[in-house]
């Protein structure tokens, strides 16, 4: 870390441990209590001027959630309470367009993030989200040229009701799980994405997330409909304030790959480390279409995420390609669904993980091949970096086959930080500290060359930081 | 003033089985020593004590290096200090590109790493290119070396030419080569005896470990040495390697008194 820019995280009295986990002194507009019930859904749909539709589902979504157990498996959510949470802060009144309306300090904020240069180098839309409403929402007028709609999700709902309606919770419904149903109950932010058939967007749709008030719960809900022949790739990146007190992040994401299109979804996140991020992510992959999944996981207290897709229709793919860092005190518990629907589909998974000082990452992988879908494949591949002996790492794939002539195959390796490999870097001049970093650096490189540049440089030095003081 | 690689009376042992017995050699600045000897001799075993593996333990001797004592340090610190080590089986590391660990190396042997971190401690990357640039040219390795993972699918040949192309960027001040001509064919020995003798000259020392003099016919060493049962019996000039050639290491066993194990 450079000089001056620790000065100026001591200056701000904020722990060192996490570089980024500074938080400002904004005032919410407005701040639910905590707890989720019905009249604070109503109040919420009062605020928003939600239609009468989207409050019926979330109340029924309510329901639903206050129906279901809690979840058993995957990580411990003991921890968890759902009344401890808030679950709805504005922190803007409205969504900005434009730079110059960006209320001071949450500009403060952003510049300490790098925002304003990434948004100088990518001049694609930018939806940064704040707290649990977009306050800066930035759409380049070629996107609008090109009939691509990119909008906060809520926004959506207001100008483009019959698309959303159409396409909002037929992916993941409400029912599918606990936490999409709390989701589908309480969530705010998020993007809509649009692209017509045949539109290929030549650069990423960035939006960035951040969670910025104590105890307050983040439920983003994104929907992106990519229309037949098209292409899209969409970035979000995420930073966290460290807080004492536990903090919840529960995202849906659904995506509708129609024929012949393709969609890329990268995600990197480095929340801090007392932050649940349960996450549901779903694709259905019509004929000939391409889904691809990466994500980086990074922080958090746990993680249960296992983005998927569904091949509907002959010719689909699903890739899925995941990293996930797992250190003291965190479980990361990730991974990838893939269900063959239709013959011909083809996936492939692949998963790397690293665990150090005592932390965890566990792969949880679903292959489902339906009856009669010949000539399906998928490849699975599962690394394990296992920095020291109190981490741990473990595998549990599951693979229902329901189709002889399909070709699946699944490959795991757990590997240490060799002496050999750690002595040879050494020998060069490297510290251990350099040796270690480099070479798990190295390890999650296949990750790191599918990202754009400056989550490619981000993700170095996330990792960087992850890795200081690590030795000795 | 020339840098000197001193040992002195060094013993060393693998899981509790001593393998150097006492060993003492000189090696200066601009000097070229050939150290030879049979299998399970401890050659290997030497290098990798020399360059501070940890699974090799020093029980006693000296090794003094530009007048410190560098049994102490750490295998970086040797480095820094101006020894290398030419590997037999170089370990791949995968994902990390021979030109982005090479400048993370340079970088810290020159003494711009002090703090680990961060661009501002390694030097320039223009610079760095064009001397990598360089240097690739003058010993023939192609472009596509330095983006490739290091030594990860190089075949056997690629791989000593990677150390040799480490050695050239790296500027050692003494160069150990353990068995660099070991799984070559004739062809890589020669380039790679070529590639070194372009490196040799006043500034650098080598020591060249080897089984077989093949490779000596291409670096010429001033200095022969004959390692036996970890201790040097012999020491000369480039007729010991011509005598090794016709008469194998029997006559000097036997000279010795030891049994071929």
């Amino acid at each position: 870390m450079a000089t001056s820019e620790k000065n100026t995280i001591e200056e701000l009295g904020i722990s060192k441990d996490y570089q980024y986990g500074f938080h400002d002194d904004i005032k919410p507009t407005f701040k639910s209590r905590k707890g989720l019930d019905e009249s604070v859904i109503n109040e919420m749909c009062d605020i928003k001027g939600e239609p009468d539709w989207m409050r019926q589902y979330r109340l029924n979504a309510y329901r639903i959630f206050k129906e279901k157990p809690m979840t058993k498996w995957g990580g411990d959510l003991s921890q968890l309470d759902f009344d401890d949470i808030y679950y709805y802060v504005k922190a803007s009144d409205r969504s900005e367009r434009s730079w110059d309306d960006v209320p001071e300090d949450i500009k403060k904020t952003f510049d300490r993030l790098g925002i304003p240069e990434a948004e100088r180098k990518f001049l694609a839309g930018v939806g940064a989200q704040y707290d649990s409403e977009v306050v800066y929402h930035n759409i380049v007028e070629e996107l609008d040229k090109i009939g691509v709609i990119f909008l906060d999700t809520d926004t959506a709902i207001k100008e483009y009701p019959d698309l959303v309606k159409k396409y909002f919770g037929t992916i993941i419904p409400s029912a599918d799980n606990q936490f999409a149903a709390l989701n589908s109950a309480a969530w705010s932010g998020g993007s809509f994405v649009y692209v017509p058939p045949g539109v290929k967007v030549e650069y990423p749709l960035q939006a960035y997330f951040r969670i910025n008030t104590e105890n307050m719960g983040q439920f983003e809900r994104t929907l992106i409909i990519a229309d037949e022949g098209s292409q899209v790739h969409y970035v979000e990146g995420c930073t966290a304030p460290t807080y004492s007190s536990e903090s919840l992040h529960s995202a849906v994401v659904e995506i509708v790959c129609m024929k012949g299109s393709r969609v890329r979804y990268t995600t990197i996140q480095n929340w801090a480390n007392n932050v649940y991020n349960l996450v549901t992510k779903r694709a259905v992959a019509y004929e000939d279409s391409q889904m691809e999944w990466v994500d980086g996981n990074l922080g958090s207290k746990l993680t249960m995420k296992y983005p998927s897709v569904y091949m509907m229709e002959p010719g689909a793919r699903g890739d899925i390609l995941s990293i996930a860092f797992a250190s003291k005190g965190q479980h990361q518990d990730a991974g990838a669904k893939v269900y063959h629907c239709a013959p011909n589909t083809t996936s492939q998974i692949t998963s790397k993980s690293i665990s150090k000082d005592g932390g965890r990452s566990s792969y949880r992988g679903w292959v489902d091949v339906a009856k009669g879908a010949k000539g399906c494949k998928s490849h699975v591949v599962c690394d394990a970096l296992i920095l020291d002996k109190d981490s741990r790492s473990d595998t549990y794939p599951v693979i229902e086959i329901g189709e002889s002539d399909t070709n699946i195959e699944h490959e795991a390796r757990v590997s240490k930080i060799g002496e050999e490999q750690l002595f040879y870097l050494m020998s060069r001049g490297l510290s251990e500290e350099e040796a270690s970093t480099m070479i798990v650096n190295g390890f999650i490189e296949p990750l790191v060359k599918e990202l754009p540049m400056e989550y490619a440089v981000e993700m170095n030095r996330l990792i960087q930081l992850q890795m200081e003081g690590s030795v000795g | 003033m020339s840098k000197d690689l001193v040992i002195k009376d060094l013993q060393i042992s693998v899981q509790g089985n001593p393998i150097i017995k006492g060993l003492n050699l000189a090696v200066k600045q601009g000097e070229i020593h050939a150290l030879m000897g049979p299998n399970g001799s401890g050659k290997s075993t030497l290098a990798n004590g020399l360059m501070g593996h940890p699974l090799y333990d020093i029980d006693s001797g000296e090794v003094i290096f530009n007048g410190v004592d560098v049994l102490e340090l750490e295998p970086n610190e040797r480095a820094k200090l101006g020894l290398f080590l030419a590997f037999q089986y170089p370990t791949a590391i995968p994902g990390v590109s021979l030109a982005n660990f090479l400048r993370l190396a340079v970088s810290a042997v020159r003494g711009q790493s002090g703090n680990g971190s961060g661009e501002d401690h390694l030097i320039p990357m223009r610079e760095f290119r064009r001397e990598l640039r360089d240097k690739m040219k003058q010993l023939g390795v192609d472009d596509s070396f330095a983006r490739r993972y290091l030594n990860d699918g190089f075949s056997g040949g690629e791989k000593k030419r990677a150390e040799i192309l480490q050695l050239a960027m790296l500027e050692p001040k003494i160069a150990i080569l353990d068995e660099t001509d070991s799984g070559l064919d004739i062809d890589a020995v020669r380039i790679v005896g070529e590639s070194v003798n372009k490196l040799v000259g006043p500034e650098l020392g080598v020591l060249i470990i080897t089984h077989y003099p093949r490779l000596l016919d291409y670096i010429r060493p001033q200095f022969v040495h004959i390692l036996l049962d970890g201790r040097i019996v012999e020491s000369g000039g480039w007729e010991l390697t011509q005598m090794l050639e016709t008469e194998g290491y029997d006559p000097i066993r036997e000279k010795h008194g030891i049994k071929e194990e």
